[in-house]
């Protein structure tokens, strides 16, 4: 049930802020905190009481699950449960939620209640894909997250809202119905292999499938998630969504809605099809690199800052895709530790853009320039997350690329060399942003507030978390590893296992 | 005829005694509202009847007609399409000028005709139902006579539809020629004995009465009429055609093919094939040229037929489910959308409230009306938490069950060109309203809405998300209707 209220409070809270917020827009940012907070307390709960090596009584690394009928002549379930992955995303997202509400606390003045309705709705589709297990139900919150997001880009956007808002639902949802057609190939493959309908994760895992219809359903599956992630031919929605959402939407798009794409991959593009995702990895781990080091190079030749955050993302999911595919349990670990490390560094980069773009009303370098003088904390800041974006040891983000680049090495040496290289890059990128925008000479003169105790908090709480999991990564990895390690066994062992549990 | 025969045809008697009273008493007292209230109750009651008429289903009387679950829910969701007609046109008409009236007695004869085509099994009473339908049809276009765009669009209909009936009448002398019976059961029986597949008179027969129902519902390469006629149309009727009229000739359809088992011909697949795809790339290829809501509409509604068509293919019980499951989306989604096009059409004036522009900035003025208008439009587009997302899931599953893998692809593909102009129509609700120098708000903004009107729109909604979030209830009635099929 506890999975249920994680998603009701969300959806309610949404509700709540929308109906306060023609009071007083006050009234509906507390709703969402509150709601948020509590949901975050429900999280952390379920972590607390299933730490790290989860072990529980059923025989699976499940937290909780929850089952019932909805539509039964499909075999469909309205099925959540949880193992540590799931719970590390959801956690994720909730922090990252929190801040996104903090950081658009005097940004977003207009509509404040249908703003943060969208938000939480948005949140509470995501909280449903990490938490689903019925193909149906994953599909539908995939698609539900779309479209309060559509909304906080169209709405609340910048100078091209209208034209970043389409192309990010257009690819998204483009994608999203190849998958729905292969989740219902594979469905039918089941049925024809053992006459049952069902849409239910653990009864489809192990589906014997004949090598190129897998290959198919594979690459469906993969289109969609790579669309998300994203891989590089499928990357050109995010540079205009990310730029063009207020910071509250890049926040939740960079943090939450990417690792909706990483996530797919880990949970269902390996386990269901794991011989065709092995003929395959060559390719998606060609990707990655390329993502790796397109992102990086793109990201260094930007003048728009946040264009700027933007590619860096490609380029940090890059090294995901190259550790999924990489598939042994060191690349996994770095893969979700990159997740967790890029959704709290970026999150908070773009924070950080958002609170100059708003003092400064441009996001263009060429006019910035020592701004370190104007304002000394948010200087501190943006060189602390600059340096933890390019990978410096001690930091989180250092720890989920060497995880990622020493599992890879086991599978492919030159990919991995090659991979490396992005990292040079990235620090050519960061160092970038930090000369142009706090260092050099003032190109213009700038009056401009500093970081106010609101958004420090909110800087230093996610700075916090990303030197404790730089520092003292085990928690995460903790977590992560029963799940990490049942979803590397062979899928039909994964069934059998399941299969005695209710 | 028996007793138990009347109870059966009692739903077409109470519709046909509701059309004569309607008459005669608009005859003698001329007033708005007691005409559509008798429109409304005997519309109701025709609904309440079908329940009487269940406990003798399913049941044949004469060889024209049959009474069974599929019979029963197709008319069941044409009287509720009517009804919510009913009471836009209501709202849509008491604001113009000219009688009223006897836009109720012609609403009346196409739905008989239309109820008659779902309960229909032999040739005979599908064409009779057909013309009641195109007939009632070509008058209610025409209504507001003093608009040149509804005459052009009513002279439009009618040379088509004329021109259609006369594909279907040669189509079924074909196949009476070859066979010698007009009754679907017996069509089948002779046909499973008869290899079709080698007689070309008869497929060209079947393939003639195929063309004349692909123009009722609008494929593609036969779609040419359709959005003037939608675009000419008051905006009630629009919403009339485009659900009950398609909705009942492709109730038709289904069951014409799964009674004859013409499903066995290949030749009639591959031309389905292709009729499916031109209609889902051509209309919703064209949406994206228009800027009036109901072309766009139109074109969308194209494009619907040819998903509709997906899951046609498909056959077996997936097939009538997704067909049943979808066509009983694309009524709520289209009444609601049209619905709010009639509720917003001020009075007089040459056309409705239907360009682009009349919906700039709705949502900061009339959120409810707004936010129902989204909601239909992405029901159309079939976003989750509506039925048009399990309508197209449907779709989408008994084409991929069949192993239809071209058509589900352009289907998909056809899917997303369409959230494009959808997504146009949403954009422009929740932009910032334009400040006109002469007027200072667009027609949309100011029009009064009628409390019946908006009151079905609430409803329609209400029925779009439950049965959206929860489809197991309809989908299990279908299931059990559908069995009087197969």
């Amino acid at each position: 049930m506890i999975l249920l209220w994680l998603i009701l409070v969300l959806l309610i809270g949404g509700l709540l802020a929308w109906l306060a917020g023609p009071r007083h827009p006050l009234w509906s940012r507390w709703v969402s905190l509150a709601s948020l907070g509590v949901d975050l307390a429900l999280a952390l709960a379920l972590w607390v009481e299933a730490p790290g090596g989860v072990d529980l009584s059923r025989g699976g690394p499940w937290v909780a699950t929850l089952t019932w009928s909805w539509i039964p002549t499909f075999g469909i379930n309205f099925h959540l449960a949880a193992d540590g992955l799931s719970i590390l995303m959801t956690m994720l997202t909730l922090v990252l939620g929190i801040a996104s509400v903090l950081a658009s606390w005097t940004e977003i003045r207009e509509r404040v209640g249908f703003f943060h309705f969208n938000l939480l709705w948005s949140l509470a589709g995501t909280l449903g894909v990490f938490l689903a297990f019925d193909l149906f139900l994953f599909f539908f919150f995939w698609e539900v997250m779309l479209v309060p997001m559509y909304f906080l880009i169209a709405l609340w956007g910048h100078e091209r809202r209208i034209y970043a808002a389409i192309k990010f639902f257009l690819f998204t949802q483009g994608s999203g119905l190849f998958m729905l057609i292969a989740i219902l190939g594979l469905v039918f493959a089941h049925h024809s292999a053992t006459g049952t309908y069902t849409f239910d994760y653990f009864d489809l895992l192990g589906t014997r499938l004949a090598p190129h219809l897998a290959m198919w359903l594979m690459l469906g599956f993969f289109f969609a998630f790579a669309v998300k992630l994203p891989a590089v031919p499928f990357h050109t929605w995010l540079p205009d969504a990310h730029t063009e959402a207020p910071t509250a939407g890049s926040v939740i798009l960079a943090g939450v809605l990417l690792k909706t794409g990483a996530y797919g991959l880990i949970r269902f593009v390996v386990p269901l099809f794991p011989e065709a995702a092995h003929r395959f990895a060559p390719v998606a781990m060609a990707l990655g690199v390329v993502g790796i080091l397109y992102g990086a190079m793109l990201a260094f030749a930007q003048r728009d800052l946040k264009r700027l955050v933007a590619y860096s993302s490609i380029s940090h999911l890059g090294f995901v895709l190259l550790g999924v595919f990489a598939w042994n349990l060191l690349a996994l670990q770095g893969a979700v530790m990159q997740m967790v490390a890029h959704g709290l560094t970026t999150g908070a980069l773009f924070i950080m853009v958002g609170a100059i773009q708003e003092r400064l009303h441009t996001r263009d370098m060429g006019r910035m320039g020592a701004l370190w003088h104007a304002m000394p904390r948010m200087g501190a800041v943006g060189l602390f997350l600059a340096v933890a974006s390019l990978g410096l040891p001690g930091l989180a983000n250092f720890v989920g690329e060497f995880l990622t680049l020493l599992g890879s090495y086991r599978v492919s040496v030159p990919l991995t060399v090659t991979a490396t290289v992005g990292l040079v890059a990235a620090t050519v990128y960061a160092l970038i942003l930090v000369q142009k925008v706090f260092h050099g000479r003032p190109r213009e003169h700038w009056e401009a507030a500093d970081l106010g105790a609101r958004a420090m908090a909110v800087m230093l709480t996610l700075i916090a978390l990303v030197v404790w999991l730089g520092v003292y990564p085990q928690p995460v990895l903790n977590t992560a590893h029963p799940a990490l390690s049942a979803a590397l066994t062979p899928p039909a062992r994964v069934a059998l296992s399941t299969g005695a549990a209710p | 005829m028996s007793a138990p025969d009347l109870i059966a045809l009692l739903p077409l008697i109470v519709l046909t005694a509701t059309a004569v009273a309607v008459m005669l008493v608009a005859a003698f007292r001329r007033r708005h509202a007691l005409v559509a209230g008798l429109t409304l109750a005997g519309l109701l009651g025709t609904l309440a009847a079908l329940f009487a008429a269940a406990g003798v289903a399913p049941r044949g009387v004469t060889p024209l007609l049959v009474v069974d679950g599929y019979t029963l829910f197709y008319s069941g969701l044409i009287l509720a399409a009517a009804a919510v007609v009913t009471v836009l046109t209501y709202g849509y008409l008491d604001r113009q000028p000219g009688r009223r009236e006897e836009m109720y007695v012609l609403l009346l004869a196409a739905t008989l005709g239309a109820v008659v085509l779902v309960a229909s099994r032999h040739f005979a009473s599908f064409f009779l139902g057909m013309e009641l339908l195109s007939v009632s049809l070509f008058a209610m276009i025409a209504y507001p006579l003093g608009r040149r765009r509804s005459l052009e669009a009513s002279l439009k209909y009618l040379i088509l539809a004329g021109v259609a009936s006369a594909l279907l009448l040669f189509g079924m002398a074909l196949v009476y020629n070859q066979l010698g019976t007009l009754a679907f059961p017996a069509l089948g029986a002779l046909l499973a004995s008869f290899r079709a597949a080698d007689n070309l008179y008869l497929l060209a027969g079947i393939a003639l009465v195929t063309v004349g129902i692909g123009f009722k519902i609008s494929l593609v390469p036969f779609h040419l009429w359709t959005p003037d006629v939608y675009e000419g149309a008051p905006a009630p009727v629009t919403a009339y055609l485009a659900t009950v009229s398609k909705g009942a000739m492709f109730a038709l359809l289904l069951r014409y093919f799964l009674h004859t088992g013409a499903y066995g011909a290949p030749a009639l697949m591959v031309m389905f094939a292709v009729l499916a795809i031109a209609s889902m790339l051509a209309g919703n290829l064209l949406a994206l040229l228009q800027n009036n809501v109901k072309r766009i509409l139109a074109y969308s509604s194209i494009a619907h037929m040819g998903y509709l068509l997906v899951a046609f293919m498909a056959g077996g019980v997936l097939g009538v489910v997704a067909v049943s499951y979808y066509l009983a989306a694309y009524f709520v989604m289209t009444l609601g959308a049209f619905g709010v096009v009639s509720v917003l059409s001020g009075p007089g004036g040459e056309a409705d409230t239907d360009h682009i522009s009349d919906y700039q900035g709705l949502f900061w003025r009339r959120p409810w009306l707004a936010g129902v208008f989204t909601v239909m439009l992405l029901a159309l587009a079939g976003v989750p938490l509506t039925m048009g997302f399990v309508g197209k899931f449907y779709a989408l599953a008994a084409g991929v069950g069949a192993a239809l893998w071209w058509p589900v692809i352009v289907l998909a593909v056809g899917s997303v060109i369409g959230l494009f102009y959808y997504l146009r129509i949403i954009v422009a609700l929740f932009q910032a309203a334009p400040r006109q120098a002469t007027t200072g708000t667009t027609r949309a903004q100011i029009t009064p809405v009628p409390l019946g009107g908006g009151l079905a729109l609430l409803a329609l909604t209400a029925v779009l998300v439950w049965l959206g979030i929860f489809p197991a209830y309809l989908v299990d009635f279908i299931h059990a209707t559908a069995a009087a099929v197969l």
